[in-house]
């Protein structure tokens, strides 16, 4: 008995199920949750053209949840008085830069520890950043950052 | 119920269902995510805005202790009014920073040295960009030669060994000053 039992065990095991897959899907999905957990879809559509500068003394953002996005330059060509100088917050062109305040001190209010990314066309007049600039220091969005790329790329 | 289930497992002996498939599915899922991930991290170059001003003078700076940077729309570079360019600033920088009073134009300490950029109104982004770069790196050199007298690779090899909180003694004796002054030639400004 003990012996046909171990005989049946050993066949069963020696046998032509070949590799047991049963588990591969667990292994594909924790792969796959931590691509969708890390992956962040980029749900802004950018309506101004931004080419950044280049420079030497980057730092980077490594916290991404607490960086805002002010997007300045020649506004693209599909949108409404497309060339001229465009200022966006987040997802929404503005049209005047003193409604920046008001924008910029209810994302201070969520956010204290708040950044605030500056991607400015190379091009770009620097009195506009500048009137931006005030803007943010009223509504206390202190933390800016240049965006600018590397040297080499 | 039980009956029919029963009946149903006499019919396949196998009784499992076919997993083989879920790999397939779940590795188009992960095709996808793994083309749509970007682990782009932003860089740039990080700067604090000074607080709003509430009526009150900011302090008074004796002009010694500030260095002028003036990056002209056409892009000349004019250091203490004194025509440059953007490879002089570095220099300039450095030499304004550690003077620690040696000579009368250049900066007390460098607790004092303050840093000025003044760009006009009409100035491409581009050049305030760069003379802000090259202004940090100067700084950056004066910190790693710091990190280095104490024994450190860089100045960036320093700050990873510094605990959480603990204060940072080579920005304490050399804090970064610089200044964004307001634009001249400000035609057409709406700044409120």
């Amino acid at each position: 008995m003990a012996i046909a039992g171990h005989f049946e065990k050993s066949s069963a095991d020696a046998g032509d199920e070949g590799i047991p897959t049963s588990s591969l899907p667990d292994i594909i999905f924790m792969l796959l949750i931590f691509f969708m957990v890390s992956t962040v879809m980029r749900q802004t559509d950018v309506k101004v053209r931004t080419t950044l500068p280049q420079a030497e003394s980057l730092e980077k953002i490594e916290q991404k949840r607490l960086i805002s996005y002010v997007y300045i330059g020649p506004k693209k060509g599909n949108v409404e008085g497309s060339g001229q100088t465009g200022i966006q917050v987040d997802d929404a062109l503005v049209k005047n830069v003193a409604n920046i305040q008001a924008v910029m001190e209810r994302k201070v209010a969520d956010e204290p520890r708040l950044i605030v990314s500056l991607k400015v066309d190379e091009d770009a007049e620097s009195g506009v950043l500048r009137d931006v600039e005030q803007e943010l220091r009223q509504a206390n969005a202190l933390r800016i950052n240049y965006a600018s790329t590397g040297e080499n790329s | 119920m039980a009956g029919l289930l029963d009946k149903r497992d006499d019919d396949r002996v196998d009784g499992e269902i076919d997993t083989a498939g879920m790999a397939d599915i779940s590795f188009l899922l992960l095709i996808f995510f793994l083309i749509t991930t970007t682990f782009e991290t932003d860089t740039g170059i990080g700067m604090t805005l000074p607080p709003p001003l509430n009526d009150q003078q900011p302090p008074p700076v004796k002009d010694r202790n500030m260095l002028k940077i003036l990056v002209r729309q056409d892009g000349q570079v004019m250091i203490e009014e004194k025509a440059s360019s953007f490879s002089q600033i570095q220099r300039k920088v450095k030499t304004h920073v550690l003077n620690n009073g040696k000579s009368d134009e250049y900066s007390v300490s460098p607790d004092d040295a303050l840093v000025s950029i003044k760009t006009d109104r009409a100035t491409p982004y581009s050049g305030y960009i760069e003379a802000l770069d090259e202004v940090k790196m100067g700084y950056r050199q004066i910190h790693d030669q710091r990190a280095r007298q104490r024994g450190f690779d860089s100045y960036q090899a320093y700050k990873n060994q510094l605990e959480a909180g603990a204060e940072d003694a080579i920005r304490e004796q050399i804090p970064l000053n610089i200044s964004i002054a307001e634009p001249s030639g400000s035609g057409g400004g709406s700044s409120s």
